[in-house]
Protein backbone atom coordinates (compact mmCIF):
# COMPACT_ATOMS: atom_id res chain seq x y z
CA UNK A 1 0.00 0.00 0.00
CA UNK A 2 1.04 3.17 -0.95
CA UNK A 3 1.41 6.34 1.90
CA UNK A 4 -2.14 7.18 2.56
CA UNK A 5 -1.01 10.84 4.15
CA UNK A 6 -0.94 12.32 0.65
CA UNK A 7 -2.95 12.68 -2.95
CA UNK A 8 -2.05 11.38 -6.34
CA UNK A 9 -2.54 12.66 -9.50
CA UNK A 10 -3.67 10.36 -12.71
CA UNK A 11 0.04 11.53 -14.23
CA UNK A 12 1.75 9.88 -11.30
CA UNK A 13 2.43 12.83 -8.93
CA UNK A 14 1.69 12.86 -5.30
CA UNK A 15 1.24 15.83 -3.13
CA UNK A 16 1.11 16.00 0.29
CA UNK A 17 0.59 19.35 3.03
CA UNK A 18 3.71 20.16 4.81
CA UNK A 19 2.19 22.57 7.65
CA UNK A 20 1.01 25.87 5.12
CA UNK A 21 2.95 24.65 2.17
CA UNK A 22 2.61 21.51 0.00
CA UNK A 23 5.46 19.03 -1.21
CA UNK A 24 5.64 17.38 -4.66
CA UNK A 25 6.71 14.46 -6.06
CA UNK A 26 6.43 11.60 -8.03
CA UNK A 27 5.73 7.49 -7.36
CA UNK A 28 7.59 4.60 -7.37
CA UNK A 29 4.98 3.63 -9.94
CA UNK A 30 6.39 6.56 -12.42
CA UNK A 31 10.24 6.07 -11.43
CA UNK A 32 9.81 2.16 -12.71
CA UNK A 33 7.87 3.25 -15.96
CA UNK A 34 11.06 5.36 -16.58
CA UNK A 35 14.44 2.87 -15.02
CA UNK A 36 12.93 -0.28 -15.12
CA UNK A 37 14.62 -0.41 -11.12
CA UNK A 38 17.84 0.20 -12.55
CA UNK A 39 18.22 3.83 -10.98
CA UNK A 40 21.71 4.64 -13.50
CA UNK A 41 19.17 4.57 -15.91
CA UNK A 42 17.73 8.24 -14.73
CA UNK A 43 19.71 10.61 -16.60
CA UNK A 44 18.05 13.67 -15.87
CA UNK A 45 15.78 16.14 -13.75
CA UNK A 46 14.62 19.54 -14.74
CA UNK A 47 13.22 21.35 -11.96
CA UNK A 48 11.49 25.02 -11.89
CA UNK A 49 12.77 28.38 -10.97
CA UNK A 50 11.52 29.35 -7.21
CA UNK A 51 9.40 32.43 -7.35
CA UNK A 52 7.30 30.35 -10.58
CA UNK A 53 3.49 30.61 -10.39
CA UNK A 54 2.48 27.12 -11.94
CA UNK A 55 -1.52 26.12 -12.46
CA UNK A 56 -3.27 23.17 -11.67
CA UNK A 57 -1.88 20.32 -14.31
CA UNK A 58 0.72 22.57 -15.50
CA UNK A 59 4.18 21.37 -16.72
CA UNK A 60 6.83 22.49 -13.96
CA UNK A 61 9.53 20.15 -15.51
CA UNK A 62 10.94 17.15 -16.61
CA UNK A 63 12.33 13.72 -15.80
CA UNK A 64 14.97 12.05 -18.63
CA UNK A 65 15.43 8.21 -18.16
CA UNK A 66 17.62 6.65 -21.15
CA UNK A 67 14.94 5.78 -22.69
CA UNK A 68 11.90 8.42 -22.12
CA UNK A 69 10.88 11.67 -20.81
CA UNK A 70 8.56 12.69 -18.73
CA UNK A 71 6.37 16.25 -17.59
CA UNK A 72 6.06 16.66 -14.21
CA UNK A 73 2.90 18.19 -13.61
CA UNK A 74 1.18 20.26 -10.88
CA UNK A 75 -1.45 18.60 -8.43
CA UNK A 76 -2.33 22.00 -7.25
CA UNK A 77 -1.78 25.60 -8.25
CA UNK A 78 0.78 27.59 -6.43
CA UNK A 79 4.21 29.25 -6.01
CA UNK A 80 7.35 27.67 -6.24
CA UNK A 81 8.91 28.34 -2.94
CA UNK A 82 12.19 25.91 -2.87
CA UNK A 83 12.97 22.58 -5.05
CA UNK A 84 15.62 19.81 -3.99
CA UNK A 85 18.58 20.82 -5.11
CA UNK A 86 19.82 17.47 -4.48
CA UNK A 87 17.85 15.43 -6.87
CA UNK A 88 19.71 16.76 -9.91
CA UNK A 89 23.47 15.37 -8.90
CA UNK A 90 21.77 12.23 -7.13
CA UNK A 91 19.00 10.72 -9.66
CA UNK A 92 19.34 7.40 -7.45
CA UNK A 93 17.65 8.99 -4.50
CA UNK A 94 14.44 8.90 -6.69
CA UNK A 95 14.41 5.24 -7.30
CA UNK A 96 15.37 4.60 -3.60
CA UNK A 97 13.20 7.00 -1.66
CA UNK A 98 10.39 8.42 -3.76
CA UNK A 99 8.02 8.91 -0.74
CA UNK A 100 10.27 11.45 1.09
CA UNK A 101 14.15 11.97 0.27
CA UNK A 102 13.18 11.87 -3.54
CA UNK A 103 10.40 15.23 -2.94
CA UNK A 104 11.06 17.58 -5.89
CA UNK A 105 9.34 21.03 -4.88
CA UNK A 106 7.58 22.60 -2.71
CA UNK A 107 4.93 25.34 -3.64
CA UNK A 108 3.07 28.13 -1.53
CA UNK A 109 -0.22 26.26 -2.53
CA UNK A 110 -3.56 29.37 -4.22
CA UNK A 111 -6.05 27.60 -2.01
CA UNK A 112 -6.10 25.42 1.17
CA UNK A 113 -6.45 21.44 1.19
CA UNK A 114 -6.16 18.30 -1.29
CA UNK A 115 -9.65 18.24 -1.83
CA UNK A 116 -9.61 18.74 -5.31
CA UNK A 117 -11.85 16.05 -6.81
CA UNK A 118 -8.96 15.18 -9.35
CA UNK A 119 -6.97 14.19 -6.59
CA UNK A 120 -6.78 10.70 -5.78
CA UNK A 121 -6.33 8.69 -2.62
CA UNK A 122 -4.02 6.37 -2.23
CA UNK A 123 -6.77 3.25 -2.70
CA UNK A 124 -7.95 5.07 -5.86
CA UNK A 125 -4.67 5.24 -7.27
CA UNK A 126 -3.71 1.84 -6.90
CA UNK A 127 -6.94 0.81 -8.28
CA UNK A 128 -5.93 3.28 -11.35
CA UNK A 129 -2.19 2.04 -11.86
CA UNK A 130 -3.97 -1.94 -11.73
CA UNK A 131 -6.18 -1.27 -14.47
CA UNK A 132 -3.08 0.63 -16.06
CA UNK A 133 -1.05 -2.64 -15.83
CA UNK A 134 -3.53 -5.07 -17.57
CA UNK B 1 -1.25 -6.42 -30.43
CA UNK B 2 0.91 -9.48 -31.45
CA UNK B 3 3.07 -11.68 -29.25
CA UNK B 4 6.43 -13.46 -30.52
CA UNK B 5 6.57 -16.85 -29.62
CA UNK B 6 8.93 -16.48 -27.00
CA UNK B 7 6.61 -13.70 -24.91
CA UNK B 8 6.68 -16.28 -22.00
CA UNK B 9 10.45 -16.59 -21.90
CA UNK B 10 10.61 -12.68 -21.24
CA UNK B 11 7.92 -12.24 -18.96
CA UNK B 12 9.85 -15.11 -17.10
CA UNK B 13 12.64 -13.22 -17.24
CA UNK B 14 11.37 -10.09 -15.68
CA UNK B 15 11.52 -8.18 -19.17
CA UNK B 16 9.32 -4.85 -19.56
CA UNK B 17 7.38 -5.16 -22.10
CA UNK B 18 6.19 -2.36 -25.01
CA UNK B 19 4.46 -2.04 -27.88
CA UNK B 20 6.69 -1.43 -30.82
CA UNK B 21 5.53 -2.03 -34.33
CA UNK B 22 2.05 -3.60 -33.43
CA UNK B 23 3.73 -6.27 -31.43
CA UNK B 24 4.11 -6.92 -27.52
CA UNK B 25 8.04 -6.62 -27.14
CA UNK B 26 10.78 -6.33 -24.55
CA UNK B 27 12.31 -3.21 -24.03
CA UNK B 28 14.76 -4.32 -21.57
CA UNK B 29 15.82 -6.77 -18.93
CA UNK B 30 17.57 -5.09 -17.02
CA UNK B 31 19.64 -2.00 -17.28
CA UNK B 32 19.84 -0.37 -20.92
CA UNK B 33 23.19 0.69 -20.82
CA UNK B 34 24.54 -2.19 -19.19
CA UNK B 35 22.90 -4.33 -21.72
CA UNK B 36 24.60 -2.58 -24.85
CA UNK B 37 28.01 -2.74 -23.06
CA UNK B 38 27.21 -6.60 -22.84
CA UNK B 39 26.82 -6.73 -26.39
CA UNK B 40 30.18 -4.65 -27.46
CA UNK B 41 32.15 -6.88 -25.02
CA UNK B 42 30.45 -10.77 -24.94
CA UNK B 43 27.38 -11.69 -26.27
CA UNK B 44 23.23 -10.59 -26.16
CA UNK B 45 20.61 -12.71 -27.42
CA UNK B 46 17.45 -10.76 -29.02
CA UNK B 47 14.41 -11.95 -30.29
CA UNK B 48 13.41 -10.66 -33.43
CA UNK B 49 10.41 -12.49 -33.85
CA UNK B 50 8.70 -9.36 -34.55
CA UNK B 51 10.02 -8.53 -37.96
CA UNK B 52 8.28 -9.34 -41.04
CA UNK B 53 9.89 -12.33 -43.21
CA UNK B 54 8.88 -12.75 -46.61
CA UNK B 55 9.77 -15.73 -49.16
CA UNK B 56 8.97 -14.49 -53.01
CA UNK B 57 9.48 -17.17 -55.16
CA UNK B 58 8.06 -18.19 -58.97
CA UNK B 59 9.83 -17.77 -62.43
CA UNK B 60 10.51 -14.08 -61.68
CA UNK B 61 10.99 -13.76 -58.13
CA UNK B 62 14.38 -11.81 -58.46
CA UNK B 63 12.66 -9.51 -61.35
CA UNK B 64 9.50 -8.64 -59.01
CA UNK B 65 11.82 -7.43 -56.17
CA UNK B 66 13.58 -5.77 -58.86
CA UNK B 67 10.57 -3.92 -59.67
CA UNK B 68 10.05 -2.82 -56.07
CA UNK B 69 13.09 -2.63 -54.05
CA UNK B 70 15.92 -0.42 -54.58
CA UNK B 71 18.57 -1.91 -54.75
CA UNK B 72 19.86 -4.67 -57.75
CA UNK B 73 18.79 -8.24 -56.69
CA UNK B 74 19.78 -9.54 -60.07
CA UNK B 75 23.41 -8.39 -58.92
CA UNK B 76 23.73 -10.47 -55.29
CA UNK B 77 25.69 -13.20 -55.53
CA UNK B 78 23.78 -16.79 -54.44
CA UNK B 79 24.16 -16.49 -50.91
CA UNK B 80 24.80 -12.55 -50.33
CA UNK B 81 22.72 -9.87 -48.58
CA UNK B 82 22.11 -6.16 -48.83
CA UNK B 83 20.25 -3.92 -47.52
CA UNK B 84 17.28 -1.60 -49.65
CA UNK B 85 14.35 0.50 -49.73
CA UNK B 86 10.90 -0.02 -50.87
CA UNK B 87 10.06 3.03 -52.07
CA UNK B 88 7.11 4.97 -53.55
CA UNK B 89 6.47 6.35 -56.87
CA UNK B 90 7.37 9.48 -54.87
CA UNK B 91 10.98 8.05 -53.62
CA UNK B 92 9.89 8.62 -50.46
CA UNK B 93 10.97 5.30 -48.26
CA UNK B 94 8.05 3.02 -47.38
CA UNK B 95 10.62 0.44 -45.69
CA UNK B 96 14.04 -0.56 -45.65
CA UNK B 97 14.94 -3.71 -45.69
CA UNK B 98 17.33 -7.53 -46.14
CA UNK B 99 17.63 -8.98 -49.44
CA UNK B 100 18.37 -12.62 -48.85
CA UNK B 101 19.66 -14.07 -52.32
CA UNK B 102 18.58 -17.60 -52.16
CA UNK B 103 19.31 -20.85 -54.87
CA UNK B 104 15.68 -20.61 -55.44
CA UNK B 105 13.71 -17.02 -54.66
CA UNK B 106 14.33 -14.14 -52.51
CA UNK B 107 14.08 -14.01 -48.77
CA UNK B 108 12.97 -10.76 -47.36
CA UNK B 109 13.47 -9.19 -44.28
CA UNK B 110 11.34 -6.17 -43.14
CA UNK B 111 10.09 -3.88 -40.70
CA UNK B 112 7.72 -5.62 -38.27
CA UNK B 113 5.76 -1.96 -38.02
CA UNK B 114 5.39 -1.74 -41.97
CA UNK B 115 5.00 -5.99 -42.71
CA UNK B 116 1.49 -5.70 -43.48
CA UNK B 117 1.63 -2.82 -46.21
CA UNK B 118 4.86 -4.15 -47.56
CA UNK B 119 3.06 -7.46 -48.46
CA UNK B 120 0.40 -5.43 -49.67
CA UNK B 121 2.76 -2.89 -51.67
CA UNK B 122 4.71 -6.08 -53.34
CA UNK B 123 1.99 -8.37 -54.34
CA UNK B 124 0.09 -4.91 -55.65
CA UNK B 125 3.16 -4.70 -58.14
CA UNK B 126 3.39 -8.37 -59.66
CA UNK B 127 1.27 -7.58 -62.26
CA UNK B 128 1.84 -10.26 -65.12
CA UNK B 129 5.34 -11.17 -63.27
CA UNK B 130 5.81 -14.98 -62.35
CA UNK B 131 5.88 -14.50 -58.54
CA UNK B 132 4.28 -14.80 -55.79
CA UNK B 133 5.43 -13.59 -52.10
CA UNK B 134 4.19 -15.74 -49.14
CA UNK B 135 4.69 -14.10 -45.89
CA UNK B 136 6.65 -16.58 -43.24
CA UNK B 137 6.20 -14.17 -40.31
CA UNK B 138 3.67 -16.17 -38.31
CA UNK B 139 5.02 -19.55 -39.23
CA UNK B 140 8.87 -18.43 -37.98
CA UNK B 141 10.52 -17.07 -34.84
CA UNK B 142 13.82 -15.44 -35.24
CA UNK B 143 16.63 -14.77 -33.04
CA UNK B 144 19.88 -12.70 -33.23
CA UNK B 145 23.07 -13.21 -31.52
CA UNK B 146 25.44 -10.14 -31.39
CA UNK B 147 28.42 -9.49 -30.21
CA UNK B 148 32.50 -10.67 -30.50
CA UNK B 149 31.42 -14.00 -28.76
CA UNK B 150 28.82 -14.96 -31.11
CA UNK B 151 30.07 -17.41 -33.59
CA UNK B 152 31.84 -19.35 -30.53
CA UNK B 153 28.44 -19.44 -28.43
CA UNK B 154 26.54 -20.25 -31.97
CA UNK B 155 28.89 -23.16 -32.92
CA UNK B 156 28.52 -25.23 -29.89
CA UNK B 157 24.65 -25.79 -31.49
CA UNK B 158 25.80 -26.08 -34.84
CA UNK B 159 26.49 -28.69 -36.95
CA UNK B 160 26.44 -29.62 -40.49
CA UNK B 161 28.09 -26.11 -41.50
CA UNK B 162 30.86 -24.05 -40.99
CA UNK B 163 30.26 -20.57 -38.85
CA UNK B 164 33.40 -19.39 -40.20
CA UNK B 165 32.56 -19.67 -43.35
CA UNK B 166 29.96 -17.64 -43.35
CA UNK B 167 31.17 -13.99 -44.27
CA UNK B 168 29.85 -10.46 -43.11
CA UNK B 169 26.22 -9.94 -45.34
CA UNK B 170 26.07 -13.50 -46.34
CA UNK B 171 24.40 -16.89 -45.01
CA UNK B 172 24.27 -20.03 -45.28
CA UNK B 173 22.08 -23.38 -44.26
CA UNK B 174 23.25 -25.58 -41.24
CA UNK B 175 21.90 -27.92 -38.38
CA UNK B 176 21.13 -25.49 -34.90
CA UNK B 177 19.91 -27.26 -32.19
CA UNK B 178 18.88 -30.39 -34.17
CA UNK B 179 16.93 -28.39 -36.82
CA UNK B 180 17.95 -29.07 -40.47
CA UNK B 181 18.72 -26.37 -43.02
CA UNK B 182 18.31 -23.39 -40.13
CA UNK B 183 19.08 -20.69 -42.10
CA UNK B 184 21.82 -18.57 -40.89
CA UNK B 185 23.14 -15.02 -41.65
CA UNK B 186 25.97 -13.12 -40.50
CA UNK B 187 24.02 -9.85 -40.04
CA UNK B 188 22.97 -7.75 -37.05
CA UNK B 189 21.69 -4.39 -36.00
CA UNK B 190 24.56 -3.50 -33.59
CA UNK B 191 27.59 -2.85 -35.21
CA UNK B 192 29.04 -6.23 -33.66
CA UNK B 193 29.98 -8.98 -35.11
CA UNK B 194 26.89 -11.96 -35.13
CA UNK B 195 24.30 -13.92 -36.38
CA UNK B 196 20.34 -13.74 -37.42
CA UNK B 197 18.92 -17.03 -37.30
CA UNK B 198 15.36 -18.41 -38.64
CA UNK B 199 13.28 -20.43 -37.11
CA UNK B 200 10.10 -22.57 -37.04
CA UNK B 201 7.73 -20.63 -34.81
CA UNK B 202 7.69 -23.82 -32.15
CA UNK B 203 11.55 -23.98 -31.74
CA UNK B 204 12.32 -20.75 -30.74
CA UNK B 205 11.93 -21.38 -26.73
CA UNK B 206 14.00 -24.61 -27.46
CA UNK B 207 16.90 -22.53 -29.12
CA UNK B 208 16.78 -19.45 -26.97
CA UNK B 209 16.76 -21.65 -24.13
CA UNK B 210 19.75 -24.03 -25.16
CA UNK B 211 21.55 -20.80 -26.19
CA UNK B 212 21.38 -19.35 -22.90
CA UNK B 213 22.25 -22.28 -21.01
CA UNK B 214 25.48 -22.73 -23.50
CA UNK B 215 26.26 -19.31 -23.79
CA UNK B 216 26.27 -18.45 -19.98
CA UNK B 217 30.11 -19.17 -19.51
CA UNK B 218 30.82 -16.36 -22.70
CA UNK B 219 28.52 -13.83 -20.81
CA UNK B 220 25.77 -14.29 -22.92
CA UNK B 221 22.22 -12.36 -21.58
CA UNK B 222 19.10 -11.89 -23.51
CA UNK B 223 19.30 -8.12 -24.74
CA UNK B 224 16.10 -5.85 -25.32
CA UNK B 225 15.11 -3.27 -28.26
CA UNK B 226 16.40 -0.58 -26.01
CA UNK B 227 19.92 -1.52 -26.10
CA UNK B 228 19.16 -2.51 -29.37
CA UNK B 229 18.13 1.24 -30.49
CA UNK B 230 21.30 2.45 -29.13
CA UNK B 231 23.71 -0.20 -30.41
CA UNK B 232 22.13 0.62 -33.71
CA UNK B 233 22.57 4.54 -33.65
CA UNK B 234 26.49 4.40 -32.79
CA UNK B 235 26.70 2.27 -35.52
CA UNK B 236 25.38 4.75 -37.52
CA UNK B 237 22.51 2.65 -38.66
CA UNK B 238 18.81 3.86 -39.87
CA UNK B 239 16.07 2.66 -38.21
CA UNK B 240 12.59 3.48 -39.63
CA UNK B 241 10.41 6.13 -38.83
CA UNK B 242 13.63 8.11 -37.58
CA UNK B 243 15.94 8.48 -40.00
CA UNK B 244 13.67 7.51 -42.98
CA UNK B 245 10.34 7.19 -43.48
CA UNK B 246 7.24 8.30 -45.68
CA UNK B 247 8.21 11.84 -46.43
CA UNK B 248 12.24 11.68 -46.19
CA UNK B 249 14.95 12.01 -48.95
CA UNK B 250 16.67 8.96 -48.42
CA UNK B 251 20.18 10.19 -50.10
CA UNK B 252 20.24 12.95 -47.35
CA UNK B 253 20.30 9.86 -45.37
CA UNK B 254 22.85 8.55 -46.71
CA UNK B 255 21.53 5.65 -47.94
CA UNK B 256 23.14 6.03 -51.79
CA UNK B 257 24.89 2.60 -51.15
CA UNK B 258 20.75 1.18 -50.73
CA UNK B 259 20.20 2.21 -54.62
CA UNK B 260 21.29 1.28 -57.74
CA UNK B 261 21.26 4.40 -60.16
CA UNK B 262 22.85 1.48 -63.09
CA UNK B 263 21.51 1.31 -66.48
CA UNK B 264 21.63 -2.41 -66.08
CA UNK B 265 19.16 -2.13 -62.77
CA UNK B 266 16.49 -0.47 -65.25
CA UNK B 267 13.44 0.89 -64.07
CA UNK B 268 12.21 0.34 -60.60
CA UNK B 269 9.07 2.25 -58.41
CA UNK B 270 10.27 5.49 -57.17
CA UNK B 271 13.78 5.78 -59.86
CA UNK B 272 12.77 8.83 -61.49
CA UNK B 273 11.99 10.76 -58.32
CA UNK B 274 14.92 9.55 -56.30
CA UNK B 275 17.04 10.38 -59.40
CA UNK B 276 15.52 14.38 -58.66
CA UNK B 277 16.16 13.73 -54.88
CA UNK B 278 20.05 12.84 -55.56
CA UNK B 279 20.23 16.07 -57.28
CA UNK B 280 18.09 17.87 -54.48
CA UNK B 281 19.90 17.42 -51.22
CA UNK B 282 19.58 20.01 -48.90
CA UNK B 283 20.68 18.27 -45.89
CA UNK B 284 22.85 15.53 -44.13
CA UNK B 285 22.47 13.12 -41.95
CA UNK B 286 25.19 13.45 -39.51
CA UNK B 287 25.93 12.66 -35.51
CA UNK B 288 25.58 14.76 -32.73
CA UNK B 289 27.53 14.58 -29.44
CA UNK B 290 26.26 16.87 -26.43
CA UNK B 291 28.16 17.52 -23.29
CA UNK B 292 25.24 18.85 -21.88
CA UNK B 293 22.66 16.64 -19.56
CA UNK B 294 19.63 16.36 -22.13
CA UNK B 295 19.65 13.97 -24.34
CA UNK B 296 18.74 14.60 -27.79
CA UNK B 297 15.58 13.28 -29.12
CA UNK B 298 13.69 13.02 -32.44
CA UNK B 299 11.99 16.19 -33.59
CA UNK B 300 14.43 18.70 -31.59
CA UNK B 301 15.64 21.75 -33.88
CA UNK B 302 19.24 22.93 -34.33
CA UNK B 303 19.82 25.91 -34.18
CA UNK B 304 23.01 28.24 -35.48
CA UNK B 305 23.52 31.74 -34.74
CA UNK B 306 19.83 31.82 -33.73
CA UNK B 307 18.54 30.12 -37.01
CA UNK B 308 17.01 26.65 -37.37
CA UNK B 309 19.55 24.68 -39.53
CA UNK B 310 18.64 21.15 -38.94
CA UNK B 311 16.36 18.01 -36.87
CA UNK B 312 17.68 15.13 -34.45
CA UNK B 313 16.32 11.68 -35.98
CA UNK B 314 17.11 9.84 -33.06
CA UNK B 315 18.73 10.30 -29.97
CA UNK B 316 19.97 8.06 -26.75
CA UNK B 317 22.55 7.79 -23.90
CA UNK B 318 25.52 5.71 -25.44
CA UNK B 319 26.96 3.47 -23.42
CA UNK B 320 29.95 2.79 -25.74
CA UNK B 321 31.42 6.84 -26.21
CA UNK B 322 29.28 7.18 -22.34
CA UNK B 323 27.63 10.71 -23.87
CA UNK B 324 24.47 11.62 -25.20
CA UNK B 325 24.62 10.94 -29.15
CA UNK B 326 22.03 11.49 -31.73
CA UNK B 327 21.70 11.51 -35.63
CA UNK B 328 20.25 14.95 -36.46
CA UNK B 329 19.97 15.87 -40.71
CA UNK B 330 21.54 19.30 -40.57
CA UNK B 331 21.86 22.34 -43.77
CA UNK B 332 24.33 21.19 -46.21
CA UNK B 333 27.51 23.38 -45.32
CA UNK B 334 27.06 23.31 -41.34
CA UNK B 335 27.56 19.45 -41.82
CA UNK B 336 30.94 19.55 -41.48
CA UNK B 337 32.52 17.61 -38.55
CA UNK B 338 33.50 19.74 -35.39
CA UNK B 339 30.85 22.34 -36.00
CA UNK B 340 29.10 24.17 -33.38
CA UNK B 341 25.59 23.82 -32.92
CA UNK B 342 22.79 24.02 -30.34
CA UNK B 343 20.11 21.82 -29.42
CA UNK B 344 17.23 23.23 -28.36
CA UNK B 345 15.13 21.11 -25.98
CA UNK B 346 11.98 23.15 -25.21
CA UNK B 347 12.97 26.30 -25.34
CA UNK B 348 16.40 25.54 -23.45
CA UNK B 349 19.54 25.54 -25.65
CA UNK B 350 22.56 23.09 -24.83
CA UNK B 351 25.42 23.55 -27.09
CA UNK B 352 26.29 20.01 -29.66
CA UNK B 353 29.13 19.53 -31.93
CA UNK B 354 28.88 17.62 -35.24
CA UNK B 355 30.29 14.22 -35.64
CA UNK B 356 30.74 11.69 -38.53
CA UNK B 357 28.43 8.53 -38.53
CA UNK B 358 28.94 6.07 -37.09
CA UNK B 359 30.15 6.87 -33.85
CA UNK B 360 31.52 2.97 -33.32
CA UNK B 361 32.92 0.85 -35.65
CA UNK B 362 34.32 -2.42 -34.69
CA UNK B 363 36.96 -2.72 -37.38
CA UNK B 364 37.90 1.18 -37.86
CA UNK B 365 40.20 1.68 -34.71
CA UNK B 366 40.22 5.51 -33.58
Amino acid sequence: MRPNDRKYTKTHEWVKLSGEDVIVGITDFAVQELCSGNEGDLVYCDLPEPGRSLEVGETFGEIESVKAVADLNAPVAGTVLEINVSIEEHMEILSKDPWNQGWLVKLQPRTKGLDAPELMDAAAYEAMISAEKH
Amino acid sequence: MKDTPLRSVHLDLGARLVEFGGWNMPVQYGSILEEGKLVRTACGLFDLSHMGRFQVLGRDAVALVDRVCTNHCARIPVGAIRYSLLCGEDGHPLDDLLIYRDQVGVYLVVNASNTARDLEWIRAHAGTLAAEVRDLTDETSMLALQGPRSQEILAQVTSAGDLARIGYYKFGFATVCGLPDTRISRTGYTGEDGFELYLPRAEGVRVWHELMRLGKPAGLAPIGLGARDILRLEAGMALYGHEIDERSNPLEAGLDFAIAFTPEKGAFVGRAALERMAREKRARLVGITTPGPRVPRQGQELFRAGERVGAVASGGVSPTLDTNIGSAFVRLGLDQEGTELELDVRGKRQPCRVRELPFYSRTRKK
